[in-house]
């Protein structure tokens, strides 16, 4: 049984020219432990997806969806005072803004209690220790007089591995990491990535590792989803994915790493991921997609099966080939 | 940055335009900014855009409505008000208004010494409006002069002026006003005057602020690259950046000016007998609380109404005009 | 951090001298001869007004009693009142107790319902009750305070009987010596029963309407403070914590949203003390505000000038305690 199972989650944020789809009908399975990685440009509601299975979203935002279950309960049914007791112990996220996520007023060593106080029935000195083990832990030097530092005292990475040793306090069994180096120096990137790897396989939590970047996705997650403009376009193991990408924007995805680059220009994706004004009437990604036909560009497309990535396409490649099917018109 | 911002931008924003527009009237690199930036398709003028976004705000617009029709009663006080403002009609003293018993010659009833209030508040809303615009168009000259001298000779010129302007804050508003009137003895010209020189500091900071912030920025510098003379550098080229944050303030200091004014009268140092000045005649209805609740309720209610609807106005104006502003 | 405070001192030395200055120029500018005012006797015989401006000291040139100001300044000499022929510092001394008494419990009113309207408009933004809590912030952002007090006194006083017109303390009932010059606290010293209540009593106008403009700052400074802070994404880190609302709100959010609000609340003092000068007169306190209204009336240079001087240094240094509270709440600047 998988540990979070998501199905048909859509997101829409009342905006001053009507709805704004910014999730459309996304699935998710995580099993215990496992790591699953969300590729997709900015603004592709990877983001907002996992925010709104936190339940972090502003009021303006309409969540629904057919299924959203955690740990074997229903987020959706629990009241929020219920689903409190399961966010942030649980259930827990890391922001890609390590420096502006940890409140400039308390020290670090108050807000890394304070989730323990909410969530654990600890004395004052064991939550104390506790704190000093989890900042050895992320490989903070001196935790004793780190935990009463103040968050613009520390750099960006100090202050992820912070977040870190915060959303490990309460033992979770599942991290939401949103960009987690994405706000870091480049040197430091690789460092806390280790990190948070390292961390997940010595402890065995699940992790959803929400990323844009396809070299990091190769060498950590078991499976991947791809996003884009809010939808799902393609869900497989990591493996498969990088042999036999099955989406056409998958496919140009990876062939804009640079490591596969073959010609003295590095290809891109032309144009940019559709906004709430200029949404195209079939496929999103047909004005930018190569193979698109006709039908691409007036009917949405369906979903494909399993053996084809749950691609949402409708002419899905294999081997880079593009194949008609049957039921598409 | 910004250079290729401004290249790049096919809008820049209303205020940028309006500067390259006119240092294009010099020569030189200035010239090829303009150029470039013509906007490229039809875009709604800068006035059409504003009133857009500030008759979306219901509450400015409503405010503004309010300030017309008074601003209207004050210009046509002759012909709208009833009476003489300070005829006294010694048969009818004290008379309640119209909806307490009063009759329809005197709509709002009559003060303690028979004058019509209603023609009394008229003619008041001439004097509470004159002074605010006064105040606020003498502050404004001064404040722009001052403030962009502070900003541009610095030196020993801006040190003199922003301490003075420091003293002048230090001292409380209404206070330092008094002792003004005081010096200068209570009549309606002083009170401009007190009041002008109590809220002149806001002006002569926000000038300051504004073009010190504004002279670091690279379309000035352009400017002075084609040799735009001093003078023209600042009211030209500069100031009407400034203007946004300046109009708001001017707006919301008619509403301030309004009620410090006021308060002077009530407290006898500001209009003098038989001036109908609203906080005036409050004062003279202090001792008719008792007896004539109407007197001490009419013209408070006048001087709230006004301010309030100046101050939804600026309120408006300032979402408008200026979102960095957008605070309260 | 001491360098800090010693650069926020230095500066307002120049004010202070500036502030000097100004109010003597000014006094001496006042119309009208202070002896004819004061013995209000027209023709007084040469001699006996010779003798007068001496004692006065109004026989010296102008710079020469300027001079004499600044070092009585230094000393701590605020000049003779001419009207009382005592020290203005000791006049001063009396009656500013019964200013603060009412500065302070204005300040407590607006504290106590501005910052939680502001909270409740900003968490609840867009409700009715945000926009009600709006409507009457500027409202009373608007209001002619002498005019409100009016109001306050004709309904509350006059119709429903249920406070005092005017005053500190109900003398006819309750006589006790001043001991620390603020009536709440020499009421209860004095033991006489109901004694505190009357004092109380007579202090719920004057606050509220002294109170009005401040609360009314205060309730849209903390709502836009409130809004401002509550899209950082710290408070989303604290709600990912799945810590109640109440803490994410009142805790997290609020102690950074009470960083600017305090400023508000301390620059008000300026607007408190000038407040006190129209709510004193309508409700005759006998503070600073009406005795320096009655000052000019009088013609009493000294007090006006000593006055003047003594509100104005409470302003600056009021303003100083509220830069340095600000350091000490913000830790960014504490450790900067």
């Amino acid at each position: 049984m998988s540990l979070l199972s998501i199905r048909n989650l859509s997101v829409s944020f009342a905006t001053g020219r009507g709805p704004f789809r910014a999730v459309d009908r996304v699935d998710l399975d995580v099993a215990a432990g496992e790591l699953v990685a969300i590729v997709g440009e900015s603004g592709s509601g990877k983001s907002v997806a996992m925010l709104a299975v936190m339940g972090l979203l502003p009021w303006i935002a309409t969540v629904t969806a057919d299924r959203m279950m955690f740990d074997g309960r229903d987020l959706l049914s629990l009241s929020a005072r219920e689903r409190r007791r399961i966010i942030g112990r649980d259930l827990v996220m890391i922001f890609q803004e390590p420096m502006s996520s940890l409140n400039p007023c308390f020290t670090v060593g108050f807000q890394i209690r304070e989730a323990m106080k909410a969530h654990l029935d600890l004395s004052r000195a064991q939550r104390q220790a506790r704190a000093v083990e989890l900042l050895e832990l992320v490989g903070i030097p001196e935790p004793d007089r780190r935990l009463s530092a103040f968050p613009h005292q520390l750099s960006g990475g100090m202050s992820q591995r912070v977040m870190i040793a915060m959303a490990l306090a309460c033992k979770p069994k599942l991290i939401i990491a949103d960009e987690p180096t994405t706000a870091l120096d480049v040197t430091i990137q690789a460092q806390i990535l280790d990190l948070l790897l390292k961390l997940q396989k010595e402890s065995g939590v699940g992790l959803v590792l929400i990323t844009h970047d396809m070299g990091v996705v190769a060498e950590t997650a078991q499976r991947v989803c791809v996003h884009y403009a809010g939808q799902q376009v393609e869900m497989q193991d990591t493996r498969g994915l990088f042999r036999d990408p099955h989406h056409p924007y998958t496919a140009a995805l990876l062939a804009a790493l640079p490591e596969r680059a073959r010609g003295r220009l590095l290809p891109s994706i032309p144009g940019i991921v559709p906004g709430l004004a200029d949404r195209p009437t079939g496929c999103l990604f047909s004005p930018r997609c190569g193979f698109a036909t006709d039908t691409c560009r007036t009917v949405p497309p369906p979903r494909a099966g399993a053996e084809l990535g749950l691609a949402l396409c409708h002419t899905p490649l294999v081997a880079g080939v593009p194949q008609r099917r049957e039921f598409a018109a | 940055m910004a250079e290729e911002n401004a290249i790049d931008d096919p809008m820049p924003t209303a205020p940028e335009r309006f500067v390259l527009d006119a240092s294009g009237l010099s020569l030189g690199a200035a010239g090829v900014v303009v150029a470039l930036t013509e906007p490229v398709g039809e875009e709604p003028s800068p006035l059409r855009a504003f009133w857009s976004a500030f008759s979306e705000n219901r509450g400015a617009v409503l405010g503004l409505a309010v300030v017309v029709f008074i601003a209207l009663l004050a210009l046509f006080a002759p012909w709208v008000a009833p009476h003489s403002p300070i005829e006294q009609f010694r048969q009818s003293v004290l008379l309640p208004p119209v909806w307490a018993g009063g009759n329809w010659t005197f709509p709002f009833g009559t003060d303690a010494v028979g004058r019509d209030v209603l023609s009394r508040l008229i003619y008041g809303a001439r004097i509470s409006l004159g002074i605010g615009l006064s105040v606020m168009v003498v502050s404004v000259a001064l404040g722009i002069v001052l403030g962009l001298a502070a900003a541009f000779m610095r030196g020993i010129v801006e040190v003199v002026v922003m301490r003075v302007m420091d003293m002048v804050v230090a001292i409380p508003s209404l206070v330092l006003a008094i002792l003004i009137v005081a010096v200068l003895g209570p009549s309606l010209s002083n009170t401009i005057i007190a009041v002008t020189v109590v809220y002149l500091p806001r002006y002569v900071r926000l000038v300051r602020a504004a073009a010190l912030a504004e002279l670091t920025k690279e379309y000035v510098i352009a400017a002075q690259v084609a040799g735009v003379g001093r003078l023209r550098l600042m009211f030209v080229t500069v100031l009407p950046n400034c203007l946004a944050p300046l109009i708001v303030q001017a707006a919301l200091g008619i509403s301030d000016a309004i009620l410090e004014a006021a308060a002077l009268g009530f407290l006898g140092l500001g209009a003098q007998p038989p001036t109908p000045e609203w906080g005036a005649m409050l004062a003279d209805a202090r001792e008719f609380i008792r007896s004539a609740p109407w007197i001490v309720t009419l013209p408070g209610l006048a001087i709230l109404v006004t301010v309030v609807a100046i101050n939804l106005m600026g309120d408006g104006l300032r979402d408008a005009l200026d979102p960095k502003l957008r605070r309260s | 951090m001491l360098n800090l405070i010693l650069r926020r001192v230095a500066l307002t030395v120049p004010t202070f001298v500036a502030l000097m200055f100004v109010t003597f120029v000014a006094v001496r500018l006042v119309p009208g001869d202070p002896i004819e005012a004061r013995t209000g006797e027209r023709g007084i015989a040469p001699e006996r007004l010779a003798q007068l401006r001496h004692e006065l000291g109004l026989d010296q040139p102008v710079w020469r009693q300027f001079l004499d100001y600044i070092y009585g300044l230094l000393h701590g000499d605020f000049g003779v009142s001419i009207v009382t022929k005592t020290p203005v510092l000791h006049e001063f001394l009396i009656l500013f107790p019964a200013t603060l008494e009412l500065a302070f419990c204005a300040l407590v009113f607006a504290v106590v319902l501005g910052v939680p309207a502001g909270v409740l408009a900003a968490v609840k933004r867009g409700s009715v009750l945000d926009h009600s809590v709006m409507t009457v912030a500027l409202a009373g952002y608007s209001m002619p305070i002498f005019w409100w007090g009016l109001l306050l006194i004709m309904f509350m006083s006059e119709y429903l009987g249920l406070t005092p017109v005017s005053g500190r303390m109900d003398l006819i009932n309750y006589y006790f010596e001043p001991v620390t010059g603020f009536m709440l606290i020499d009421s209860l010293l004095s033991g006489q029963e109901g004694a505190f209540g009357a004092a109380a009593a007579h202090l719920v106008l004057p606050s509220i309407v002294l109170g009005t403009i401040p609360l009314a700052v205060i309730a849209r400074m903390t709502r836009s403070s409130m809004l401002e802070v509550l899209g950082e994404d710290y408070v989303r880190t604290a709600r990912a914590k799945g810590l109640s609302p109440l803490r994410v709100v009142g805790l997290h959010t609020l102690r950074n949203a009470l960083i600017p609000v305090v400023t508000v609340v301390g620059l008000q003092t300026g607007t408190l003390l000038a407040g006190a000068v129209l709510t004193e007169t309508i409700f005759a306190w006998p503070g600073v505000g009406k005795w320096l209204i009655e000052s000019i009336s009088r013609r009493d240079y000294p007090a006006l000038q000593g006055g003047i001087m003594l509100i104005s240094a409470i302003v600056i240094l009021v303003n100083l305690i509220v830069d340095m509270l600000y350091v000490a709440i913000n830790p960014r600047i504490r450790h900067g």
